[in-house]
């Protein structure tokens, strides 16, 4: 009763349900994903391997993002390829 | 019968040394033989808390690899006569702190001390899992802020799984303490509650400690704040945590906000 007549008085919102809200999502997430192998981890590695069968990486131009939502979680894989590479490639062949 | 104790939290800072020495002597004041061991290697720091930072000669780790007997690495202290530590070397790396050296040691404890309180570094790596090894019990130290109660959970995840006790298909008994408690920011809605934390890590409450300056003096001084100021606040919180681990029922005090006139004022005018 008073917390929130003292929160109407000054005109703010608590802080603290946000928190808690944070909380149970993220926990629950990382709850489910305790002792499992780091999915994004696992994808990394894999799709750098193949590309890098063909071409040649460099580790500082690659970008890993993910977005977790409540329905669906994208992964992002940015991997910047030099222009010259087919001809590389060509004069390797 | 003896219990090994560990006092953890995976965050750093949150009081797990202040609450390992004020724990220990509640104990040892009710007459309970205890010692105290630090397995922060490296940055050890309960020496300090408990004033014997100049009396340490040998430490777990001398111990460990058997350089030295474990009653001639252990401190007793100079205010209770049945409270000993067991410091943390200083210089050694934390890899020497070996499953099956510790396990010994472990042991050894056990048939000399009640209490057994392990104060665990910070972190999930292989001081904190050591700490936690042989642990009966468990003592999750969390302030009442996000990033503390995440990684509680994830300790006490740790303590679920990664225990003997969790190996052999017992449970290691979990208990919260929430330290630095502000009544004030809690009335203001600006801290999480203590409801919101226990449904949250669903584990049974220890005790809670107020946010207060007697915390502080007393680790300047060097001294278990249950000793340092025996009457104030923390110090009867931690004496009820104690007694609560002794099985005792202990009625849970919710620290209240001091309020001030305005306060007052304002909340007489509104009833």
């Amino acid at each position: 009763m008073s917390m929130g007549l003292l929160r109407l008085l000054r005109g703010k919102k608590a802080s603290a349900p946000v928190a808690r809200e944070r909380l149970q999502i993220l926990l629950a997430h990382e709850r489910g994903m305790r002792g499992q192998p780091d999915l994004l981890g696992v994808l990394r590695e894999e799709i750098l391997a193949v590309v890098s069968r063909h071409v040649t990486l460099d580790p500082t131009k690659v970008i890993v993002r993910l977005e977790r939502g409540d329905e669906v979680s994208t992964l992002e894989v940015d991997i910047e390829v030099p222009n010259d590479f087919e001809r590389k490639r060509v004069a390797v062949a | 019968m003896s219990k090994v104790l560990v006092v953890t939290s995976g965050k750093g800072g949150v009081g797990k040394t202040t609450t390992t020495a004020a724990l220990g002597a509640a104990l040892a004041q009710r007459g309970d033989k205890v010692v105290v061991v630090d397995f922060d290697v490296g940055l050890r720091n309960l020496d300090l808390v408990m004033g014997a930072e100049r009396r340490v000669v040998f430490d777990l780790i001398n111990v460990v690899q058997g350089v030295a007997k474990l009653p001639q690495a252990l401190i007793r202290d100079k205010r209770l006569e049945n409270l000993w530590l067991l410091p943390a070397s200083q210089t050694r790396d934390k890899d020497a702190l070996t499953e099956e050296g510790v396990g010994k040691v472990i042991d050894d404890l056990r048939g000399r001390f009640d209490w057994v309180i392990c104060d665990s570094p910070a972190g999930i790596e292989r001081g904190a899992s050591m700490a936690m090894r042989f642990a009966d019990e468990a003592v999750i130290v969390t302030n009442p802020e996000v990033s503390s109660v995440r990684d509680s959970d994830r300790i006490i995840g740790m303590l679920d799984s990664k225990t003997v006790r969790a190996e052999k298909g017992e449970r290691v008994e979990k208990h919260i303490l929430i330290t630095r408690y502000d009544a004030s920011r809690a009335a203001r809605g600006e801290m999480l509650t203590i409801d919101d934390i226990l449904e949250i890590l669903a584990t049974p409450l220890l005790g809670i400690i107020p946010e207060s300056q007697d915390v502080l003096k007393a680790s300047n001084v060097g001294t278990p704040v249950t000793l340092s100021n025996a009457d104030g606040a923390p110090a009867r919180a931690y004496m009820d945590a104690a007694k609560r681990l002794c099985g005792e029922n202990v009625t849970m005090h919710v620290p209240a906000e001091r309020r001030g006139l305005m306060d007052r004022l304002l909340r007489r005018r509104a009833a």
